[in-house]
């Protein structure tokens, strides 16, 4: 081996400890970037070929009921290439053991032939037979909830009337990836399910023999998609079309895209920053290795070394670190981005996952923090550099000191002899001070963003459930329905209060902005769904004009007192000019809000609705379960006990991870800066705290003055990082904003309570390593070479 | 000796001028100076006169604010960093007053980096059997005594066999009995190798082992003595 490349190994050697924690920070970054960049790529290529293998279909609409007929002018359309017209319904299911009501969904499936779009994914058993009428498979997903094992029996309400089915399968769907039911925020599925029946056993009992209500289209190209939608509205507005939509508006494509859209968002924010502090530490490291060595770069280029040769020299160090930093950083990344990636297939039900560590995903890593180091060192050698031979082997002059300003202002006499060596080192270096207060900042900030989800969250369910939905109980129907429902209601055990609703399927427009959601009418003065204004107090519902959730109201760029154009898409899809009245504070989903007689006016129909809110005796709740499955009107009921839970559950199980994930990354940060910092103080000035101990100081004498400059760095930082851990609360709040949810800035005190605890124990940990290392400082080595 | 064709160095006119913020120090005012090959020259002077910056132009290590500084015929004012940097790699050896080694090196791994980039060098044993320490091969810095660590710094210096060797202040941080171990390798080296030589001292004894003394007095030269015989370090008082 070279002289030159064993100076490097044993000198590596000794700064090893300062190696390690750069290359931990290091080994942070690429993991956090490995991590979530494979698992993007991992969901969308699986996506991708699920969607492209089980013929995921481009554009999909309900109606009431057409002809068969319709298919041939549907097929017809420019565009088109594939159509699949359907029988879709909602039932209610009875599992037997399970008090609780469930909600199903029931699609067919073509009897005697395979689907021409969103196919099956048979997990186990088989498709139901074309002459039975009581066979069906259900989705994996709600199987695994009842452990529900082929040859099982469901009691199902079909049209009225009470069935029995066999299960048969257990199937994956493309179109069911994401299996919500309608109107929920997070998936249950227990008490959701999705069955598929033969075309003609569903067709027979929904009167849908030779007809249709629910099409799917595949598209010879996606762009057409625009132009299919508004023929298909043409084609089916006399059918009862409810507005046909392309993917973007498909509940489970839509959910995962929002989900890979936060996804990509952590996949760029955390390593950004983590290469920041990996970048800044190398930079602070080398700049005082080459300080400290310029004498030998000054030997070394008077033997007749070249720049080159010299810069090659420390830029080797930097690569060793570097490299074996971004090895351990993608072989762990890659093992936690499998972790993620299965966290998120109990969410997303795959068939398969297409896990593989892309080589452009390594190969960035690698050159995003070979760069970053190279850069980093290149600064520092610039200056070693700019002096002749003759100059660098002069030793570098003596750091210049000057009174601090708190002595200039005439406080000197509060201080010791080692608080003012403490101020006046902190004062020299003014900027790489500054840096290392803001990485230690930045450590706290980290933890603050992988803790405050959770406080949050709880206010969101206060304010969505206890504040704005207070019923026990929803009841949707399976279509608008006559007043009269509310009587039966009212009438079934338990129940104390019914509040009724109508939703439609609208359109909004205002100027260039469109967006497709539910206009729901409400009766004024209701106590079971409240809305509130952005101080969350409530809001009365005007007797005309619409109230917007105040997202919608931003996506739509709309104000109060704007009109707005309102296309109904459904009836006899009327057009009309209503003002916008006001916005409501919600933080789940995006509706429009209307008093329910000024909806009925403007739908220009008779009173209907299309569900109702319960409040019901808890004693009675098993009994109204029973009675609820009985009416056949009644699609689905949730209940709002349950969604809460959900919505805990769901959050528990992807937050633990990332708050796990956070802190250790955070502690690695604080402790890497502390650390390196504490290190580079005790080579530069172990001269001068040897030379003390020799004057008589004693070891916690002269520990004070180092760690107590560290000490006072990482006090001024914990503030400092609160407002830092705010900013990126706020870019992650900010760039998680979707239709499905919006996320409070919401930092609960406990947030910051354990941020500071965590940047002060990974200081504390950092100044005993270098305590003991100080503790075995060798007085005399130190005084007997030159500095 | 003085045959213009043995020529090595010519200097003519050189100045060095450091800006030092509102003042100038004018290090060197004008020196012309020969130094001819296999002769052994000792600079002396009070400190701060010059010496040193005098022997770093010489060795490339800066350049002169003014003035004429040729080696073997060719301008040394002229030569950019990487001509420097071949120049000191392939012509000359330094010894400083601090040794300058690498602390994280052994003294043979110190000797080895020079003679890497050497083309004809000697081995780093062989240049460490000069300096007498064969027995201290694997030696760190640190594990050696000044003296020792002077002599490892001497054998690095010549390993690659320089046409010139200088030297600044070599015993300046060493006391007289190992001062007196020290010059006599350098003097073995010269007499051995035939290598030109230049040694900075403020130590007017030292002078007697030189051909020549040059004496530089506030940046110029004072005076040129000529020593028809040299001593060899053993026989110097101190
Ligand atoms: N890099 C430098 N910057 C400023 N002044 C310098 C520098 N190097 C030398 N000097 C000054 O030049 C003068 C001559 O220095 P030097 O050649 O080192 O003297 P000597 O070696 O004879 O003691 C001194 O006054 C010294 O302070
Ligand atoms: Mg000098």
């Amino acid at each position: 081996m070279k002289p030159l490349d064993r100076k490097l190994w044993r000198e590596l050697w000794q700064m090893k400890g300062q190696a390690v924690a750069i290359m931990l920070v290091i080994v942070c970054g690429v993991a956090i970037h490995v991590m979530f960049g494979a698992t993007l790529d991992a969901l969308g290529q699986t996506r991708a070929r699920y969607y492209q293998e089980y013929r995921f279909a481009d554009v999909f609409a309900a109606l009431k009921r057409a002809p068969e007929s319709l298919r041939e002018r549907i097929a017809a359309l420019p565009g088109v290439a594939e159509v699949e017209t359907r029988v879709v319904a909602a039932v209610h299911l009875d599992v037997a053991g399970f008090a609780e009501p469930i909600t199903g969904r029931l699609v067919s499936i073509p009897d005697n032939r395979e689907s021409r779009l969103n196919r099956l994914y048979l997990r186990q058993g088989r498709p139901p037979a074309a002459d039975r009428d009581d066979e069906a498979i259900v989705s994996e997903a709600f199987a695994e909830a009842h452990r529900l094992e082929p040859g099982a029996k469901l009691r199902v309400v079909i049209n009225g009337r009470r069935q029995t089915l066999t299960i048969v399968g257990m199937a994956l769907s493309p179109e069911y990836i994401h299996q919500l039911r309608p109107g929920s925020m997070f998936p249950d599925y227990q008490r959701y399910g999705v069955l598929w029946m033969g075309r003609r056993a569903l067709g027979v009992a929904y009167g849908m023999e030779g007809a249709f209500n629910d099409v799917v289209v595949g598209l010879t190209d996606a762009r057409a998609a625009p132009d299919v939608i508004d023929e298909l509205d043409r084609l089916l507005t006399p059918y009862g079309g409810l507005g046909a939509h392309d993917r973007e508006d498909q509940p489970s494509h839509r959910f995962l895209s929002e989900e890979f859209r936060n996804i990509t968002l952590s996949a760029t924010l955390f390593p950004v920053l983590f290469l920041g502090v990996a970048v800044f530490l190398l930079n602070v490291v080398m700049n005082r290795l080459i300080g400290m060595q310029r004498e030998q770069i000054g030997t070394l280029k008077a033997f007749g070394y070249g720049n080159g040769a010299i810069a090659l020299h420390y830029l080797k160090l930097v690569l060793i670190v570097v490299l074996i930093g971004v090895a351990v950083g993608v072989f762990a990344g890659a093992g936690l981005g499998r972790r993620l990636a299965e966290l998120y297939t109990m969410f997303f039900r795959f068939p398969f996952l297409d896990y593989r560590l892309s080589p452009s995903l390594v190969l960035g890593a690698l050159l995003l923090n070979l760069g970053g180091a190279v850069a980093g060192t290149a600064f520092a050698l610039r200056a070693a550099f700019a002096l002749r031979p003759a100059e660098a082997m002069r030793p570098e002059p003596p750091a210049r000191y000057r009174a601090t300003v708190v002595e200039r202002l005439g406080l000197q006499r509060l201080l010791s002899q080692p608080n003012r060596m403490i101020l006046r080192h902190i004062e020299r270096r003014p900027l790489k001070s500054l840096f290392a207060v803001l990485g230690i900042a930045l450590a706290c900030g980290v933890t603050m963003a992988g803790r405050f989800q959770e406080a949050t969250i709880t206010h969101m369910v206060e304010v969505h459930y206890k504040l704005s939905q207070r019923e026990d109980l929803a009841v949707t129907f399976t279509e608008p329905t006559s007043w009269r429902a509310i009587g039966s209601l009212d009438g079934l055990p338990g129940v104390e209060r019914v509040e009724v609703y109508r939703a439609v399927p609208v359109r909004l427009r205002f100027q260039h902005h469109s967006r497709r959601t539910t206009l729901k009418g409400v009766p004024p003065g209701g106590d079971l769904q409240r809305l509130l204004d952005a101080d969350l107090r409530l809001l009365d519902l005007p007797s005309e004009g619409v109230l917007l959730t105040d997202y919608l109201g931003e996506l739509l760029g709309v104000q109060a007192g704007d009109r707005l154009t309102v296309e109904v898409l459904e009836g006899s899809r009327p057009v009309r000019e209503v003002p916008v009245v006001g916005l409501v504070k919600e933080y789940l989903g995006v509706a429009a809000y209307m008093d329910l007689a000024g909806l009925n006016r403007l739908l220009r129909e008779g009173p209907a609705i299309s569900g109702a809110y319960l409040a019901v005796d808890d004693r009675e709740r098993s009994e109204l379960y029973r009675r609820l499955g009985d009416i056949p009107r009644i699609a689905g009921t949730a209940i709002r006990e349950q969604e809460i839970r959900n919505f805990h559950r769901t959050m528990e199980q992807t937050m633990l991870f990332f708050t796990f994930i956070a802190t250790v990354f955070a502690v690695v940060i604080a402790f890497g800066i502390i650390y390196n910092s504490a290190r580079i103080a005790l080579t530069e000035r172990g001269r001068e705290l040897a030379s003390l101990r020799v004057l008589g100081f004693t070891r916690a004498e002269i520990s004070y003055i180092l760690l107590g400059e560290l000490g006072l760095l990482t006090l001024v930082a914990i503030p400092l990082g609160f407002i830092v851990g705010r900013g990126i609360c706020t870019l992650f709040v900010d760039g998680a904003r979707s239709e499905l949810y919006r996320i409070p800035l919401i930092i609960h005190p406990s947030t910051y309570a354990f941020a500071a605890t965590v940047v002060l124990a990974s200081a504390l940990l950092s100044g005993w390593l270098v305590r003991r290392k100080l503790d075995r400082l060798d007085l005399i080595a130190v005084l007997k070479t030159r500095d | 000796m003085t045959d213009p064709r043995d020529r090595v160095f010519l200097a003519r006119g050189l100045t060095k001028i450091y800006p030092m913020g509102e003042i100038e120090v004018r290090a060197l005012r004008g020196v012309d100076l020969d130094l001819f090959a296999g002769e052994f020259v000792v600079l002396l002077g009070p400190s701060g006169s010059g010496k040193s910056t005098l022997l770093n132009i010489l060795g490339g290590l800066d350049s002169p604010s003014s003035g004429a500084m040729q080696y073997g015929g060719r301008d040394l004012g002229v030569y950019d960093d990487a001509e420097l940097t071949r120049y000191r790699r392939e012509h000359v050896g330094f010894v400083f007053q601090f040794y300058n080694l690498i602390p994280s090196l052994t003294a043979r791994e110190n000797v080895a980096l020079v003679t890497e980039i050497a083309r004809n060098p000697l081995a780093p044993e062989e240049a460490l059997t000069l300096v007498g320490l064969a027995d201290r091969l694997d030696h760190f810095p640190a594990q050696l005594s000044g003296g020792e660590q002077q002599r490892v710094a001497i054998a690095r210096a010549v390993a690659k066999r320089p046409e010139v060797l200088l030297c600044d202040e070599p015993t300046g941080a060493l006391d007289v009995q190992t001062g007196i171990r020290v010059l006599a390798v350098i003097d073995r080296v010269n007499r051995e190798l035939g290598t030109t030589t230049v040694v900075i001292t403020h130590n007017a004894a030292i002078a007697a082992m030189a051909d020549r003394v040059i004496h530089l007095s506030n940046g110029l030269i004072a005076r040129i003595d000529h020593n028809t015989q040299r001593q060899a370090p053993d026989d110097i008082v101190w």
